[in-house]
């Protein structure tokens, strides 16, 4: 039974690491960090296969305390996918920029990088595995400092002004979802989410405190969307993914605002009950921004000639999908969220190392018109864009292919008017992808007088090697999907069970 | 709304607090009284949490006399929120005010708004 303790493990041993790093030489710190964040993918993996052979779901009790004043952690199949995916990808992003992470940092912080990596990991391991929502508003305010200091780690002019707006706006948020947490508090008592959502469902039942309950969902709701960059609340976005270092631009689109996404499911299924969530509105408030988002994203994303801030646009429609299939409002719509977020962080993850690696081999332009040929000159990095771009776009047998049609079958089961959104909002979105990111392929892939088909500096081999791993990632999410959603399916079925 | 704030006046003042706070954090050009708006929300809450974790005439949750009636005592729980709520958000405002430091030092300036437009005309 020691395999149960590994959830500890997975949040416990990078906090250690992450204080441990700062101390030592950034040579020390690197290898450290990447160990500990192999034996972080080792151990999810091990407790995803644990979780799925035996078929169970089960809760840590911290120190045996129950409710309701223990603090848990949950696990079933779902969270282990989540976990093993945010790990791999992690790992993947800091070994893919391998050789340019050492370029853009100064030296003196270059140890210091790989603490705030450590320190995010353990953050996104406990925002996924908690049972707790305090413990979640914890780990957020950590990842928010995680991903403030990943931004301006970068010694680049605008970096430090990106991540000051990037932590107004992230406070914002948290201060609203702390608020929520402490209205929801005072009117459930409890802070672990079975026992939240009987107290809840009590409430509904009774009809009692209607109001500052509906009130504590909606500021639940909107300080989560604030800080996972729903669309009207995504101005801070495009400037901190394109200036930050392109490992950074990597963790912060693909994770950082995933974690906040799954704890927010969690919340809502979990903590509350999606009939009383969806009844309070706050759902439909949701749904609405997400279509917004969807379109929206996608069109800002058109406008922008800057290949960084052109995939950061898009991710503000990829957000816009995942709220849109969890606003859905029916199981089948949360697991297709789960599977959007997984497919869509395999692929971004992987267009950013991909992009800055065709900037770099162009003479560091990063305006996509001055890309051409670049697909001859960096020949893996310009595969993995055009595979990252088109499982965004949604080419079949690719992750984002998948995830949309999990979308759509979630819409067509629960019908009615959020059916038709659903389709137009695809639709529309898919149309506006191919544009700008076939375009940008196209451009890749032209020949160009300018620069000779060689690049002058090769790219390191464990680069070469990590986006080989993301490109097979993807193809598996495409090719694997039905498997995949299986184990998704089947956790969060345990979710739904209660205590 | 007079009784509201008759009856629950630790509350309505916190909630107002927070509103203040985030508000200045908004709104403010100013990078410091931005942070002094965080620190405002992020303690209105704290006292909203304290201020309904107490019950009037409950003792503090210590055994004494061996006493274990629970209608004795408070529930420690709001207090240790607030506890580790107010370690969070120190070390959020510490990192804030450091961020602060090192974009005067870069910009001389604390207006949110001209540091936006020297990067703006840095970016061209």
């Amino acid at each position: 039974m020691l395999w149960r303790n590994i959830p500890i493990v997975l949040i416990v041993l990078p906090l250690f690491i992450s204080s441990l790093t700062a101390v030592l030489k950034p040579a020390a710190a690197r290898t450290l960090m990447l160990g500990v964040n192999a034996l972080c993918v080792i151990l999810s993996a091990l407790l995803l296969y644990k979780t799925v052979s035996l078929g169970t779901a089960f809760a840590v009790k911290m120190g045996e305390v129950g409710a309701p004043f223990g603090n848990e952690l949950y696990i079933s199949s779902a969270e282990a996918l989540t976990c093993l995916a945010f790990d791999l990808i992690e790992l993947l992003s800091l070994t893919a920029a391998f050789r340019r992470a050492d370029e853009e940092i100064h030296t003196n912080r270059r140890g210091l990088f790989f603490t705030v990596c450590s320190l995010l990991l353990a953050a996104l391991n406990a925002l996924t595995l908690t049972n707790d929502l305090f413990t979640g508003y914890v780990f957020i305010e950590i990842t928010t400092i995680a991903a403030g200091a990943l931004i301006f780690v970068r010694s680049r002019e605008g970096a430090l002004f990106a991540s000051m707006r990037y932590m107004i706006m992230n406070l914002l948020g948290s201060g609203l979802f702390l608020l929520g947490l402490a209205v929801l508090y005072a009117l459930t008592g409890q802070l672990l989410f079975p026992q939240m959502q009987e107290a809840v469902t009590l409430l509904e039942a009774t009809g009692e405190y209607g109001v500052p309950l509906t009130a504590s969902l909606l500021l639940l709701t909107l300080g989560l969307a604030i800080k996972s960059a729903l669309y009207p609340f995504h101005t801070w976005l495009p400037n901190a993914y394109s200036l930050a270092t392109p490992a950074a631009s990597s963790l912060l689109s693909s994770l950082v605002s995933k974690a906040y996404i799954f704890l927010y499911i969690k919340l809502v299924l979990r903590g509350i009950g999606l009939k009383a969530y969806m009844s309070s509105g706050a759902g439909d408030v949701v749904f609405v921004y997400a279509a917004f988002a969807i379109v929206l994203g996608s069109v800002d994303a058109i406008r922008e000639h800057n290949i960084r801030r052109m995939i950061s646009y898009s991710s503000v429609a990829q957000i816009g999908y995942i709220f849109l299939a969890a606003a859905i409002g029916t199981v089948n719509g949360i697991c297709a969220c789960v599977f959007q977020m997984l497919a869509h962080s395999a692929a971004k993850a992987m267009l950013f190392p991909a992009a800055d690696r065709l900037s770099e081999v162009s003479g560091g332009n990063e305006n996509f018109r001055d890309l051409r040929g670049s697909g001859y000159r960096a020949p893996l990095a310009g595969a993995a864009f055009t595979v990252g771009a088109f499982s965004i776009t949604g080419i079949p047998l690719l992750g984002g292919f998948s995830a949309k049609l999990f979308i759509t079958e979630a819409a067509v089961y629960a019908g009615g008017l959020k059916l038709y959104a659903v389709l137009a909002a695809l639709a529309a979105s898919t149309v506006l992808n191919v544009v700008y990111f076939l375009r940008t392929v196209v451009t890749v892939y032209r020949k160009s007088a300018v620069f000779s088909d060689k690049a002058d500096k090769t790219a390191h081999p464990l680069s070469a090697a990590a986006l080989c791993v993301f490109i097979l990632l993807n193809l598996m999410l495409g090719a694997g999907a039905g498997g995949i959603m299986n184990i998704i399916r089947n956790g969060i079925g345990f979710w739904t069970l209660g205590v | 709304m007079k009784a509201l704030l008759a009856d629950h006046m630790h509350e309505s003042a916190a909630i107002i607090l927070f509103c203040i706070g985030f508000t200045t954090l908004l709104l403010n050009k100013n990078l410091i009284k931005k942070i002094i708006g965080f620190s405002m929300m992020d303690n209105a809450i704290y006292l909203f949490l304290a201020s309904y974790g107490y019950i009037g005439g409950r003792l503090s949750p210590i055994y004494i006399n061996g006493d274990t009636n629970p209608e004795m005592y408070v529930n420690p729980l709001p207090a240790g929120l607030v506890l580790t709520g107010i370690v969070v958000s120190v070390s959020v405002s510490a990192i804030m005010l450091a961020l602060t430091v090192r974009l005067y030092r870069h910009y001389h300036t604390l207006d949110i708004d001209e540091i936006a437009e020297i990067v703006r005309e840095e970016g061209r």
